[in-house]
């Protein structure tokens, strides 16, 4: 039996940027644990040799030419923005200023 | 005649001939639309000023026979996952409850050129996380056949919207099931396309490598006249294959006898609903009066599908939904927001569901430092398995038949409380999305007053063998005609 504790959870939840609550955490504790040790199943597969599957389409490469083409303008681009200044998206601080 | 249960192939026929105009039967489908939706709630949102401008242009084509394609004036729902410019497009999510994209999904564009018309676009689980449509972030679908039970998931408003007679074909889209799932317990005819048949561009990512767009419709021929008309290559979604798109429907009266039809012996276990074991054999026996030769074949690693689907499912998708992030589109809480960071984690917070979270949190454990062999790898060699299972089978045969869930529709809260509980209902539908082959769902019958489905998969790019088969089934049986009180 696996088991994710809540630590791993928070971890978890940071890594994806989401804010959780201690009670969330101790919920997906529980069922995080009951799904990977279903999971832990495919340790019956022997997959020495076994290449990991890459593409699934058989694509081949696609080439073209960098040709410049009208896009949307950045007007109509920005529309969706819930904060915009100057033709751009606005958002707080990135780089800490202490 | 009732229009709003016509096929598209009748519908077209009565247009062409102008004993109806498209003006009239979308006015009828926006009627019942609005009269029983409120029970069955398949649409997210209904567009009733789109569909009345796109059927008086689909009319004007029709009146001077310019460009005539069997999908002008022709009413259809969208799964709410597909980019449509100008018509929010929310992929049932309170991070997207607002979103209204600047540009169409190229299958949009498709339908747009072929003079369809769009009645309204549907629920779905959120970011198409789940199997009931209980997982939407605004509400949940019911089953027309009984209100108390789910519709299936995640394309469920689309299924319902098919069986309740509010559209006449549907988009759906499939990353483990999603289009044959929902199509099975509603009692409709739909197809997951090979991977890479159809563009995913304007598709909002799931799992970039399973997501396939299909068509769901009433029969078997509606759906390969669908697909005629929005597979192909696409310069903005290079997967998509360079092959032209066959003419599915000039090959589908082709006779089945003597061709081969594969029984997948791990399909057919215990688990599986006695209705619905009863109603396959049923199907299998249809077949073999048909002409066809039944084999059985072995597809080993079906039961590591599941594994292999959810692992790649959770790290696909825990890196797609990065972008919603609360900056340049969609939701965006920024209560005393100190940084950008402080922004991401309160508008994922607050914009993503439960399901939605659990998914994106075992995606960044599958592949974070220590477990990503284990977990990540490992899945993908499996893949590789899964794969050449299917390749093996499809070598002897030309489609394999195979149910597509242990059940029948379950009662809405049922599976709610267990989140592997409603993984393992996925079970017979997952593998052919790691392993890219087509899969096409049909009516197969009814157990305990509820509809069974079942499904041919085929080998990769021929989709036209499916709709063959699966056709040549709907000449002899009529379950796929019933249609639900509602």
């Amino acid at each position: 039996m696996s088991t994710i504790d809540t630590k791993t959870v928070k971890h978890v939840a940071n890594l994806v940027r989401l804010g959780i609550s201690e009670e969330e955490a101790q919920k997906f504790s529980g069922q995080f644990s009951s799904i990977i040790d279903y999971f832990n199943m495919l340790n019956e597969v022997d997959t020495e040799n076994i290449p990991p599957a890459s593409d699934i389409a058989n694509a081949e490469n696609v080439l073209r030419e960098d040709e410049v083409k009208p896009s949307m303008s950045r007007e109509e681009f920005l529309k969706n923005a819930p904060q915009t200044e100057r033709g751009y998206v606005k958002v707080p601080t990135v780089l800490g200023d202490e | 005649m009732e229009l709003t249960n016509l096929t598209i192939q009748e519908a077209s026929e009565l247009l062409k001939t102008k004993k109806i105009s498209s003006v009239e039967l979308t006015q009828a489908m926006l009627k019942r639309a609005h009269d029983v939706d409120s029970k069955v709630k398949s649409y997210v949102t209904i567009t009733d000023d789109v569909a009345l401008e796109q059927a008086k242009q689909a009319d004007e084509r029709i009146a001077k026979n310019d460009n005539v394609t069997p999908l002008t004036g022709i009413p259809f729902a969208m799964k709410d996952c597909i980019s449509t410019r100008g018509i929010k497009t929310t992929c049932s999510s309170k991070i997207l409850e607002n979103y209204v994209p600047q540009y169409n999904a190229t299958v949009t564009n498709k339908l747009n050129e072929a003079g369809a018309v769009l009645v309204g676009k549907t629920n779905m689980d959120e970011f198409g996380m789940g199997s009931s449509t209980e997982n939407s972030g605004f509400f949940t679908t019911r089953n027309p056949w009984n209100l108390d039970y789910v519709p299936g998931g995640s394309s469920g408003g689309a299924a319902a919207a098919m069986s309740a007679s509010l559209a006449t074909f549907s988009i759906g889209e499939d990353t483990g099931g999603s289009v044959r799932q929902p199509a099975s317990f509603c009692n409709i005819t739909g197809i997951k396309p090979t991977y890479g048949r159809v563009s995913r561009y304007g598709l909002i990512s799931l799992v970039s490598s399973f997501d396939g767009i299909g068509p769901m419709a009433r029969d078997v021929y509606d759906c390969a006249t669908v697909l005629e008309h929005i597979a192909g290559h696409d310069e903005n979604d290079s997967t998509t294959y360079q092959s032209p798109v066959p003419h599915y429907t000039s090959t589908i009266n082709k006779p089945i006898k003597k061709m081969k039809l594969g029984i997948p012996k791990e399909y057919f276990v215990a688990g599986m609903e006695a209705g619905v074991q009863s109603a396959l054999q049923e199907a299998i026996r249809t077949y073999e009066k048909l002409g066809m030769e039944i084999h059985e074949v072995s597809l080993p690693h079906t039961k590591y599908g599941l594994p292999v689907y959810y692992l790649l499912l959770f790290a696909e998708a825990s890196s797609n939904l990065a972008r919603f992030d609360g900056t340049r589109f969609g939701l965006s809480v920024s209560k005393n927001a100190k940084d950008v960071i402080d922004i991401y984690l309160q508008t994922r917070r607050e914009g993503f569901g439960d399901e939605v979270k659990r998914r994106i949190m075992l995606g960044a454990y599958a592949l974070s430092a220590g477990y990503y062999d284990a977990y990540y790898l490992k899945a993908q060699k499996v893949r590789t398995l899964l794969r050449r299972d299917f390749e093996t089978a499809l070598a002897s045969c030309d489609v394999l038949l195979a149910p597509i869930s242990p059940t029948t529709a379950f009662k809405i809260g049922e599976k709610t409380n267990d989140p592997l509980d409603m993984y393992l209902s996925d079970i017979y539908t997952v593998a052919t999305n790691p392993a890219g082959v087509p899969a096409l769902a049909l009516p197969a019958g009814f157990s305990k007053d509820m509809p069974v489905g079942m499904q041919l998969i085929g080998k990769h790019l021929d989709e036209a063998t499916l709709f063959q088969v699966g056709h040549a089934y709907q000449q002899v049986t009529d379950w796929h005609k019933k249609l639900p009180n509602l």
